[in-house]
């Protein structure tokens, strides 16, 4: 646990001096524990669990705009699982107003954190629809496609740092519709 | 999107840095300053006497008041920006304030006074205090909400109260400058009236804007 956690704060500490790599690595690697607290916290609401992934997402991109404010001289879990807190009970209360009884959900065995496996999530790709179709376009590609900014930018023909722009204003917005919906 | 999608893309945007909640809050904060002079300048302005008032140490301790209250507030509200903080340990700055207004009341105490303990709380310019204070405090407040909402506070609405307590230290400093009324009494009283609506206004707006 410990050993984990010092490993998530030196990928962050690089990720923050500007290596991507670090960060994949370490946005992976938070993943697993961040759906398996979703899930966790999903089943404790009798909320079905196969919305995990929409929480997860929710959390990993209010960790990607929120990095800023991470001390890069403090242990990064605790900053990490405050943000996780937050997205949960901003989630679980955006679907306690929806009524979804199942009563398969309490009889679910809860997975541990090795749960890995990427159900699809909806609310991130709905949302994806509603942007301008310059950034919807460079998303994709780069999701998707798995594109370079470098080939999107060739692909798409724009420049790069048009693609950095609109890349970046695309998860913005798309974390504020989601805040909204 | 699946999720690893998600994460390649947010990886690809790394190269995106952003500036540190302070920087944002303080650039907002100078935006906003000229509407709130602009309104003491237009409406209030300096007391005409003040080059015999700043003689007088309860006039220039109503600054240390509500500049104490200023540095506290954005100080706290800095630290509130982080998700993980909570006001265990740092609430005790909002308490600076508070402690040199009770220490000025003690001082005025022990001194030989010309006006009755009521005219002086009570003053001539309680209503001119509650109005000026929170009018001048609403473009500071706004401009604090926005560069706040840069970080991610964990409570919204405390994040929002701290912020009016920081916009309300700042317009009580200008309107310090206009009022004769220098009791630390006169100041306890409308002065902590006129703050505690602007914190009001400050914890409503925060909970709706400061949610990330």
């Amino acid at each position: 646990m410990r050993e984990r956690e010092d490993e998530w704060t030196g990928l962050m500490r690089s990720a923050i001096s500007g290596d991507s790599a670090a960060y994949h690595r370490l946005l992976k690697a938070v993943t697993p524990v961040l759906r398996a607290a979703a899930r966790r916290g999903l089943a404790r609401a009798g909320q079905p669990v196969d919305q995990s992934e929409d929480i997860v997402q929710d959390i990993l991109l209010a960790v990607h705009l929120k990095r800023h404010t991470w001390d890069v001289n403090a242990p990064f879990a605790p900053w990490l699982f405050a943000i996780a807190r937050n997205k949960l009970i901003d989630a679980l209360r955006r679907r306690g107003r929806r009524i979804f009884v199942n009563i398969d959900d309490f009889a679910e065995v809860l997975p541990g954190e090795a749960a890995a496996e990427t159900a699809s999530a909806g609310e991130v790709a709905a949302q994806l629809q509603s942007l301008p179709a310059r950034q919807r376009d460079v998303l994709q590609s780069i999701a998707v496609d798995s594109a370079s900014i470098k080939d999107t930018a060739m692909k798409l023909s724009m420049s790069e740092g048009a693609v950095r722009v609109a890349l970046h204003r695309g998860l913005t917005s798309l974390t504020a519709k989601l805040r909204e919906q | 999107m699946d999720t690893d999608q998600l994460i390649r893309t947010l990886a690809a945007d790394n190269f995106n840095r952003a500036r540190p909640v302070g920087f944002v809050l303080m650039l907002a904060l100078l935006a906003a300053a000229p509407v709130s002079l602009l309104m003491f300048f237009a409406e209030l302005g300096v007391r005409p006497d003040v080059m015999t008032a700043i003689r007088n140490p309860f006039f220039d301790l109503k600054f240390a008041v509500t500049l104490a209250l200023a540095v506290s507030a954005i100080a706290v509200s800095l630290h509130l920006s982080r998700p993980e903080a909570s006001m265990r340990g740092f609430g005790w700055w909002l308490l600076v304030p508070a402690g040199i207004l009770v220490a000025c009341i003690g001082g005025e105490m022990m001194m030989p006074q010309r006006a009755p303990m009521m005219t002086r709380l009570v003053g001539s310019n309680s209503k001119a205090c509650m109005m000026a204070i929170p009018a001048m405090s609403l473009p500071l407040l706004a401009g604090a909400l926005i560069g706040l909402r840069h970080g991610a506070p964990a409570r919204p609405a405390v994040a929002g109260a701290v912020a009016g307590l920081l916009s309300a230290g700042l317009a009580a400093t200008l309107y310090a400058s206009h009022c004769t009324d220098d009791s630390p009494l006169f100041v306890a009283t409308w002065y902590t009236i006129a703050t505690a609506l602007v914190t009001a206004i400050g914890a409503l707006a925060g909970s709706k804007l400061l949610r990330f």
